[in-house]
């Protein structure tokens, strides 16, 4: 993405650009360039807890870890797993995201206010707080949503849908805020003449955010979109807090929370390693698609 | 496009680089052979041991030890650090990556010997172990948790088992007896179910490995056979499934509803015992505290989990604490040295009487039964006979990649019957054991 192909106007060669951007460089270097080519590296070795510890020797394994994986069932069920939960994830908190947003500006300055305190306030709950206090919600002998819904003792986390539900609901919860800010931001730098023209030719709600707000918006819900693809492909702490670290007989595992498994609760950490690079090239794959649908499209319009 | 060309070559030329440097020397990092030949007579032990709830007397019985021990070899320290039991493993790992910080003795569970053993952790004292005098004692099933592949790594400290806890109060208003069969034990348990819907029968757990293996061991099944150094998974016999049946059978809600039994722990059937919402249920001698804390103090009893026939008791399985050298000690003699008196006969006595913690010998266990009745049960347990997990560093993976409450998860949620859940089990765990050797 860095080579745009238009022609540019000539300009000298400099160092000068890449001594300012050096100490950025080292960083992303040292924090993120070093640990991901670890990762790889690791991924082509069997490396597990004797290795590490000098009990056995480091062998090189070629593709042997990624063989052992794409050959385990259980990996392909729960790579399509997560697919589908992240997809229900990003779209559930997209919807709510936006429609709260423009809710925000609808309303007056209370009811306003108190809404975005109670968005911040999700916000700011870490994830294994709002996981749990989520479960107790739902708990089947103490929890006041059974009891309000006079469910008596049903239990939640018990079936497959039921339990990626609870699940959903506090990802949604905890991640629509993110979304409501920066889309409400957005809306507020929305010239009002656009929205007034547009009421003015009678356009419903609906249809302003869909031809007008939507497309003005595009940047900012290209952002929005990339990011909640990214955070709910990798949700870890709810799934391990709320399914009890992947459910019954592991129906609720998504790929993360797998990988775990794999790396640090059994010292696999090899395989936990090629997890990880699949991952990986999995959320660039799905980015640099997304992005390049939307270039196209953009171009059109 | 012409100002791409050079990028993409510098990008090959990179790659190409990189792929060298992999293939060629660059291995992730690893710590060296961990080994020390040095035995010093003199300096600082370092010893680990685990933080148990309410930690105070079992610290007055190892300063008692180690006071001796230090009157007794003059120039020599002990400095005792006592690790969360949470963080053990990575504790653990972390010192034996990195010798310089490893302790010189440490405590340990022993299901987790064989995989220290094959991680380079823990020194061979079988020599040490033979010469001392109160090893003979030692019971069978302790010794074995101590032993991989016939060497000796540690001296076993303590051992646990699990027995059938049930409410004397239920059991006198019903007009029940105390089970002596394994089939008795499911009709009781449906009966208080029917009698006393608010509460479990049995309370079971679909995670709750160690309390389902005994009726896979009273039934005859096994874990996994030994074979020549290797494992082989025996899950899916017809004894091992006779007792998957039996245990899977109690998931229902005539004892204890699959939604909410199957997702439980050992913990969370002993917090419901405890908290009265269950009629029995099986737990260990270190679950005493806990049930003695609840609600049902003063209104229960414990006998040995019954078997088969009339008269048997289900083999537990013997869970424990052994205590290890470390293979990067300096201090070889003085360290297991240390390791015989803190695993010895009058200090596991002492910590009997401090902590409850039931000791591996034979002998010291009769004289524990004696002065405190409730470990009458859990020592005739042992008697009885216990079973322990296979000697293979592949059970601490098999362990924690759930195989075990995976298939008993599969069986009672009805995704799999019980041939398949246990051929699957079977299947995974003879990959673990093949890959872990």
């Amino acid at each position: 993405m860095t080579a745009p192909a238009r022609p540019r106007a000539r300009r000298p060669r400099s160092t000068t650009p890449w001594l300012y951007l050096a100490p950025a460089l080292v960083v992303i270097g040292g924090l993120l360039v070093y640990p991901v080519y670890q990762l790889g590296l690791i991924s082509f070795f069997e490396y597990t807890q004797a290795q590490v510890s000098g009990g056995e020797p480091t062998t090189f394994q070629g593709f042997g870890n990624y063989a052992e994986l794409f050959s385990d069932e259980q990996f392909w069920q729960v790579l399509l797993a997560t697919v589908a939960f992240a997809a229900a994830c990003v779209v559930s908190t997209l919807a709510a995201g936006c429609a709260l947003a423009v809710l925000l500006t609808r309303v007056r300055a209370v009811p306003r206010l108190a809404l975005m305190l109670a968005a911040l306030g999700a916000w700011a709950t870490p994830a294994i707080t709002g996981s749990t206090v989520w479960l107790f919600l739902f708990d089947p002998d103490f929890g006041p949503v059974n009891r309000l819904l006079g469910l008596g003792d049903h239990s939640w986390t018990y079936g497959r849908l039921s339990a990626f539900l609870l699940v959903l609901l506090e990802v949604v919860w905890c991640s629509f805020p993110f979304v409501m800010v920066t889309v409400y931001a957005g809306i507020r730098a929305v010239p009002a003449e656009v929205l007034e023209a547009a009421s003015l030719d009678g356009a419903s709600q609906w249809r302003i955010w869909r031809s007008v707000l939507a497309p003005m918006l595009r940047p900012i819900l290209v952002v929005v979109t990339i990011q909640s693809v990214i955070w709910d492909f990798k949700v870890f702490t709810q799934i391990y807090v709320m399914t009890n670290g992947g459910g019954i007989a592991g129906q609720n595992l998504v790929l993360n929370v797998y990988a775990y498994q794999k790396a640090f609760a059994s010292s696999q950490y090899s395989l936990g390693s090629a997890i990880g690079v699949v991952m990986l090239l999995i959320l660039l794959a799905v980015t640099l698609v997304y992005l390049r649908l939307l270039r196209r499209q953009g171009e059109e319009l | 496009m012409n100002t791409r060309k050079p990028a993409v070559r510098v990008l090959g030329a990179t790659a190409l680089a990189a792929a060298t440097l992999i293939v060629s020397a660059c291995a992730p990092q690893t710590t060296g052979d961990s080994s020390s030949d040095k035995d010093e007579k003199t300096g600082t032990l370092r010893v680990w041991l685990f933080q148990e709830v309410g930690n105070k007397p079992k610290e007055k019985v190892v300063d008692a030890v180690v006071a001796g021990f230090e009157k007794e070899h003059e120039g020599t320290k002990v400095d005792v650090e006592y690790i969360p039991v949470e963080t053990r493993t990575q504790r653990v790992k972390a010192a034996f990556n990195d010798p310089k910080s490893a302790p010189d003795l440490m405590e340990y569970g022993n299901t987790d010997t064989a995989g220290y053993v094959k991680d380079g952790g823990l020194l061979d004292v079988s020599e040490e172990f033979a010469a001392w005098d109160e090893a003979k004692d030692t019971d069978p099933t302790a010794r074995q948790s101590v032993t991989v592949d016939g060497k000796v790594y540690g001296a076993p400290f303590y051992v646990g088992v699990r027995a059938l806890y049930y409410r004397t109060d239920v059991f006198d208003e019903l007009g029940l007896e105390v089970p002596r069969t394994m089939d008795e034990l499911a009709s009781t348990a449906r009966r208080i179910r029917a009698e006393k819907p608010e509460l479990y029968g049995l309370v079971v757990g679909g995670a709750y490995t160690y309390g389902a293996m005994p009726f896979v061991w009273a039934n005859g099944g096994e874990l996994a056979e030994g074979k020549g150094g290797s494992y082989a998974s025996a899950i899916d016999s017809a004894q091992a499934q006779k007792g998957i049946k039996a245990y899977t059978s109690l998931f229902s809600d005539d004892n204890c509803p699959v939604a909410k039994c199957a997702g439980m722990g050992g913990n969370d059937t002993v917090t419901a015992f405890a908290a009265g919402k269950a009629g029995m249920a099986i737990g260990g001698d270190f679950s005493h505290a806990a049930v003695e804390a609840g609600k049902v103090k003063g209104k229960y009893g414990v006998v040995p989990l019954p078997g088969v026939k009339a008269g048997t008791v289900a083999p537990a399985f013997a869970g424990g604490n052994n205590i290890g050298v470390l293979e990067s000690t300096s201090h070889r003699t003085l360290a297991v040295e240390l390791m015989e008196r803190l695993a010895a006969k009058d200090t596991q006595e002492s910590m009997f009487e401090a902590m409850g913690f039931l000791p591996t010998f034979a002998d010291v266990r009769r004289q524990a039964a004696a002065k405190k009745p409730y470990v009458k049960p859990f020592v005739e347990t042992l008697a009885a006979g216990t079973k322990f997990v296979p000697a293979s560093p592949a059970w601490a993976q098999i362990d924690s990649s759930l195989v075990l409450p995976t298939m008993f998860q599969e069986v009672v949620s009805g995704k799999k019957d019980v041939a398949g859940a246990s051929r699957d089990a079977a299947k995974k765990m003879d990959a673990a054991f093949g890959s872990a050797g």
